[in-house]
């Protein structure tokens, strides 16, 4: 059942990501995001982290993905004109991307140590009590300077806005 | 195993069932309460004083014409109402309507459909992601009321989303846990004997501030009067759904309900106690009893004005008598009494509702921004913080 799920629903993830690139419209690219932060949510449940789960659907499937069509629907972007591709991009563009990933996976499994196999639900710690301990106690640092860097952009996008009105 | 899956799907019938009676009478309950506040009589012709019209209502929608206007992002409008009336149902899943009850064969079960350790973050996630139902509802019709509403709509629930979590967070403080049938539970028990320990009336911080928050937000949420900007007849024609007819428009009016029970149940579940009584145990168990009984000498004493009227009463009379009945049996008192305490004061809340929308006027939509920045905000977040410190001081 895990393992079934697991197949669907990263093959949903993969294939909004690539329908994500390929569309024209900025909604449709947008909405394929969705699917991508949605089908994500599903993952980290099925590995036993409830909590994440529902942190990214609230804040990415909801909050910011909500900004971002709010804005797309403003502005009303018309869908995109494929323009003149390269003759270069035409020929070797598919060739070179292969050849990247290939390297990229190859460093990956160089760098990154052996892992043991992943059990479905099997790792406990992904609940909001967890989450909170480990943030307020291991992480405290690390969050706080992240609080600050947020606050920090928060300010400069509120000064960036009251420039523009004056 | 076997056992699990039975009971659960019998669960979901059953919730699936009294849900969409109560989402197609709820609709009428709203017809005739505001047009009693009007002086009106409101649905009278469908079988008695109207009883039948959510009936005739669904037949009505159900056989109108489909429309499909030519200019519309064809996808996309029938996408939305279909995002925002799935989203709208799948919120009750999670919600308990009583405490454990003994079933056939020595077994126990809960009254809900399920119940998860995420529960309250499950239903802010649902309540997050029903917006693109709207927007998406707005852009694709192409029309420029339509998308003013969605446009509307998006900025009103991104800004409500924020007191509403705040005012959420307290009593999760309270109860900490996340899980509605925690919350619940630690609702339960009296102050010196016979003060509810909801937390509206108690606490290191009395919730009622919170309560209050949580409803106005959950008005904003749900696109009701006084803040039903994203669909304002006297400028947008009808917002976000003008161009929908036929059962997509039925979508959209199902989840607009929907939405509203789920906000009641969520509110009742956080500050009201869920199926907590009102009065400690041996005396809370007669009160649905002694409610029925009073609402059939409502009928009985009650002048019948119309000549129609000679033959409901009685019924109606009857009815209310076999339902005080079948809560004074003490077996199934067990099963119903829960389910009353929580059905009256989710019912209550809807009521509220109704009311609300049947006195106060429109906001303007200026003013609907300035409320939520400039005052629920800052209320919710000076009540998060005097319920953090009150905890922090005297709980642990």
């Amino acid at each position: 059942m895990d393992t079934f799920l697991f197949i669907l629903f990263a093959t949903i993830s993969v294939v909004c990501a690539f329908n994500l690139v390929l569309q024209t419209h900025p909604i449709s690219s947008a909405l394929s995001l969705i699917g991508v932060m949605g089908s994500l949510a599903v993952l980290y449940l099925l590995l036993g982290a409830e909590f994440i789960a529902m942190a990214q659907m609230i804040v990415y499937g909801g909050a910011v993905m909500v900004l971002f069509i709010f804005v797309i629907m403003l502005l009303n972007a018309g869908a995109e004109k494929s323009g003149g591709k390269s003759w270069f991009a035409q020929i070797l563009g598919l060739p070179l991307l292969s050849a990247f990933v290939a390297v990229l996976a190859f460093i990956i499994r160089m760098v990154l140590p052996a892992t043991s196999p992943v059990q479905f639900g099997s790792w406990v710690g992904g609940t909001a009590a967890d989450v909170g301990k480990a943030i307020f106690t291991t992480y405290l640092l690390p969050f706080e300077i992240i609080s600050v860097l947020i606050l920090i952009a928060l300010l400069g996008a509120v000064v960036l806005a009251k420039k523009e009105i004056e | 195993m076997t056992f699990f899956i039975v009971i659960t799907l019998i669960k979901m019938a059953i919730v699936f069932g009294v849900f969409m009676t109560t989402l197609a009478y709820l609709q009428w309950v709203e017809r005739k309460v505001l047009a009693h506040i009007q002086s009106r009589t409101g649905p009278l012709r469908v079988g008695p004083h109207g009883l039948m019209q959510p009936l005739a209502d669904v037949l009505k929608l159900l056989t109108k014409e489909d429309l499909l206007p030519p200019y519309v992002n064809k996808f996309f409008f029938l996408l939305a109402p279909f995002i925002a009336v799935s989203l709208a149902l799948i919120s009750i899943a999670i919600i308990p309507f009583g405490p454990a009850v003994p079933i056939f064969g020595g077994r126990s079960t809960y009254l809900q459909i399920t119940d998860l350790n995420v529960g309250i973050l499950f239903i802010l996630a649902i309540s997050a992601v029903s917006v693109y139902g709207i927007a998406l509802a707005g852009w694709s019709s192409n029309n420029k009321y339509s998308l003013i509403g969605g446009l509307r709509s998006s900025a009103q629930m991104i800004s409500y989303e924020l007191p509403l979590t705040l005012a959420i967070v307290a009593p999760l403080l309270m109860a900490n846990t996340l899980s509605f049938r925690g919350i619940v539970d630690s609702q339960g028990g009296y102050v010196l004997g016979f003060i509810p320990r909801w937390s509206i009336f108690q606490g290191p911080f009395p919730q009622i501030f919170g309560f209050l928050i949580f409803m106005i937000a959950g008005f904003a949420e749900t696109n009701r009067i006084p803040f039903d900007l994203p669909e304002a007849e006297n400028e947008l024609v009808a917002g976000f759904h003008t161009e929908y007819s036929s059962m997509k428009f039925a979508c959209f009016f199902m989840s607009e309900y929907a939405n509203m029970v789920t906000i009641t149940c969520v509110a009742t579940l956080l500050f009201l106690g869920g199926w907590q009584p009102l009065f400690p145990a041996p005396y809370s168990n007669w009160i649905p009893t002694l409610a029925f009984l009073g609402a059939a000498l409502l009928f009985i004493v009650a002048i019948p004005r119309r000549k129609w009227d000679r033959f409901t009463y009685p019924v109606f009379t009857l009815v209310m008598v076999v339902l005080a009945a079948i809560f004074a049996v003490p077996f199934l008192q067990t099963y119903l009494v829960p389910i009353f305490w929580f059905a009256s004061k989710a019912g209550f809340l809807l009521f509220t509702y109704i009311w609300v929308r049947g006195t106060l006027p429109r906001f303007r939509y200026d003013q609907l921004m300035h409320f939520a920045w400039t005052f629920l905000f800052p209320c919710a977040l000076v009540n998060l913080l005097l319920t953090a410190f009150g905890v922090s001081i005297f709980d642990k």
